[in-house]
């Protein structure tokens, strides 16, 4: 799938719900929980095919996950239980680098 | 791209911690969802296409305007302080407006044409814990933005528009969600219709911050309060942090509590941030920058950049004082010269910015950004080495004297750092021989001896000979607007009433320079 910065995602095996917050030209292979993501407010895929899913954390509310290369990131919207992956590899958690209070 | 995601997030993480206002009646991220939803459901039948909200920040303010995102309508906050006719002439420009009135603000609107409502009657509909909460209203493509009327300093005011989608990018890029610690909590004192008292009210529960509103700003009130709600952070603008040290009298502000204090809306006065550095000697400053068509902040000199520069011996690193700092993520700043070449660090021209969080478009004149997505700020500014940006004033209010142009913040810093000068504004008049001269309007201190020639002498000591006032009025005070900005353009009248310099005054009550 093709994906821009501001879309709503939604996982098709469990309540995961993500904005991407980084997004590269490039046709992605995103999936959460071994399915593929589809856009928030779509239909599902009729019969989704599920990938095995490596060992990771589960995607938590709030968080921001990447690629090792931070082409990708998505900002988890409501939480899950599935891992997300990028053509198999789990997404990794961001390190909050918060800036400080302005308003 | 709708807002409505940071409420949902907010109220699915933390549902029963208080949101809004204090923590024995304030509102919790779940009660502001629901008071959201039903405020929602009594604005969607009036098919109109923008909320205009008419009354002081607190609790409410952020119910309309929540209300609004959800019922897919614009949400546009008017200035409370204006009058009447100007109320209706800013209200001539909005789409469809379903006006919420606020009390004490009914006369300003009786003869209004467009439909009104109790603001009081509607949030208590909205906020009635008792009643059951609509179903939420489905994601839907209908959404409104944010419309936010410039200040007019210089001008008529503008009415900007902000997509939901450069709010978002600002929360997204600026915020992370959560990221609060426990009992953090914020004093607003800005009002509903400035862009940084409308992003306080999206950024700090979505951090996890609690918001309490104090809505007609003072010096005791403001400290009292601090101390009162255990605050731990606050946003103030320069006249405000200027009176709160008045109050303060040189002694310590003793506010336990408080950890930072962010300061912004314009341009601050060396006096009063050293001044203040030293009343709140532990806590941590930040100055944001940026303006209405950027969604607020795009730069920022936090508070390592503060302790260095106020430790710093010399007077250039104590200089990045008066630096902005730096852009936020997300943000390109260039500074252009007037041909629009590229201009290098250290060099003066208009700065130009990009990002996804950046509008440049207003109501009636469309975008204007250019074609490559940047837009001109019409600040004067340049970048040092370090990639700090500073500020050198509006490029309108520039005074081009014998061919040079002059910043009149320059001039005006150089004033008010004399220990008998309150305050003073510098603006060129029209002059046949210098193309513009240089006025310097100044308000001394009680008891001060101060005349024109000592004036002109203390610039002269300090700046280039053609940055010394031609000529030096004594005011009584000078015109701001609520949230500090200099109103330059109310500047002549002012000047047409200020005492007759001393000593000498010249037929129209200036003293001149020979």
């Amino acid at each position: 799938m093709r994906i821009n910065v501001g879309q709503r995602l939604r996982s098709q095996v469990d309540s995961t719900e993500l904005i991407v917050t980084r997004a590269s030209s490039e046709e992605v292979d995103l999936r959460c929980g071994g399915a593929e993501l589809i856009e928030l407010g779509h239909p599902p895929t009729a019969e989704p095919q599920v990938l095995a899913v490596p060992e990771a954390p589960e995607p938590r509310l709030g968080k921001r996950y990447r690629d090792p290369d931070g082409a990708v990131e998505l900002l988890v919207t409501k939480a899950g239980t599935g891992v997300l992956t990028l053509a198999g590899e789990p997404l990794i958690e961001k390190e909050a680098k918060p800036l400080p209070a302005s308003d | 791209m709708s807002l409505s995601v940071l409420l949902d997030m907010m109220a699915d993480a933390r549902p029963d911690q208080v949101a809004l206002g204090t923590l024995e009646d304030g509102l919790t991220c779940a009660q502001l969802r629901s008071a959201a939803i039903r405020g929602s459901a009594g604005l969607r039948p009036t098919e109109r296409r923008t909320v205009v909200y008419v009354g002081v920040n607190g609790i409410d303010f952020s119910v309309a305007l929540w209300s609004a995102v959800l019922a897919g309508m614009s949400f546009c906050p008017l200035n409370y302080r204006l009058s009447a006719a100007q109320l209706r002439r800013l209200l001539d420009a909005v789409p469809d407006p379903l006006v919420l009135v606020g009390d004490g603000y009914e006369s300003l609107l009786a003869d209004c044409p467009a439909p009104t409502r109790s603001l009081t009657g509607f949030s208590t509909t909205a906020c009635d814990h008792t009643a059951g909460v609509p179903a939420a209203p489905p994601v839907g493509d209908d959404e409104g933005s944010v419309l936010l009327f410039t200040s007019g300093t210089a001008s008529t005011p503008k009415a900007v528009v902000l997509s939901q989608a450069n709010l978002l990018s600002y929360v997204l890029e600026t915020v992370d969600f959560g990221s609060a610690e426990p009992g953090d909590a914020i004093v607003v004192s800005m009002p509903p219709y400035h862009i940084a008292g409308l992003n306080a009210a999206l950024t700090n529960p979505y951090a996890g911050r609690r918001v309490v509103y104090l809505p007609n700003f003072d010096a005791a009130t403001w400290l009292e309060l601090v101390r009162r709600e255990s605050i731990t952070h606050a946003m103030v603008v320069p006249t405000m942090l200027a009176r709160i040290l008045e109050f303060l009298g040189g002694a310590l502000a003793e506010v336990p509590s408080l950890r930072t204090l962010s300061y912004g809306g314009a341009r601050m006065p060396r006096a009063v941030l050293e001044g203040a550095l030293a009343a709140f000697p532990s806590v941590d400053f930040v100055n944001a920058y940026g303006l209405t068509e950027t969604s607020s902040t795009i730069a920022l000199l936090g508070p390592a950049d503060h302790r260095a520069a106020a430790a710093s011996n010399d007077p250039l690193g104590r200089a990045r004082l008066s630096s902005v700092g730096r852009p936020l993520p997300g943000i390109e700043i260039e500074v252009r010269s007037g041909a629009g070449a590229l201009q290098p660090p250290g060099l003066t021209g208009e700065l130009w910015v990009r990002g996804p969080q950046i509008s440049g478009q207003y109501l009636e004149q469309g975008s204007v950004l250019d074609e490559y997505g940047w837009f001109p700020t019409r600040d004067r500014a340049r970048v040092d080495a370090e990639g700090y940006i500073y500020v050198e004033g509006r490029a309108d209010d520039t005074i081009i004297r014998g061919g040079e142009n002059i910043a009149p913040t320059e001039i005006e810093e150089v004033l008010i750092a004399h220990e008998e000068i309150v305050d003073a504004a510098v603006i060129g008049r029209p002059d046949e021989e210098w193309g513009e001269r240089i006025l310097a309007a100044i308000v001394l201190a009680p008891g001060a001896s101060l005349d024109a020639d000592a004036v002109r002498d203390h610039a002269r000591d300090r700046l280039r000979s053609s940055r010394t006032p031609d000529d030096v009025v004594f005011v009584d005070a000078l015109p701001y607007t609520s949230t500090g900005k200099l109103i330059r353009r109310d500047l002549a009248r002012v000047i047409s009433r200020a005492h007759p310099a001393r000593p000498g005054p010249s037929a129209d009550g200036t003293a001149s320079r020979g």
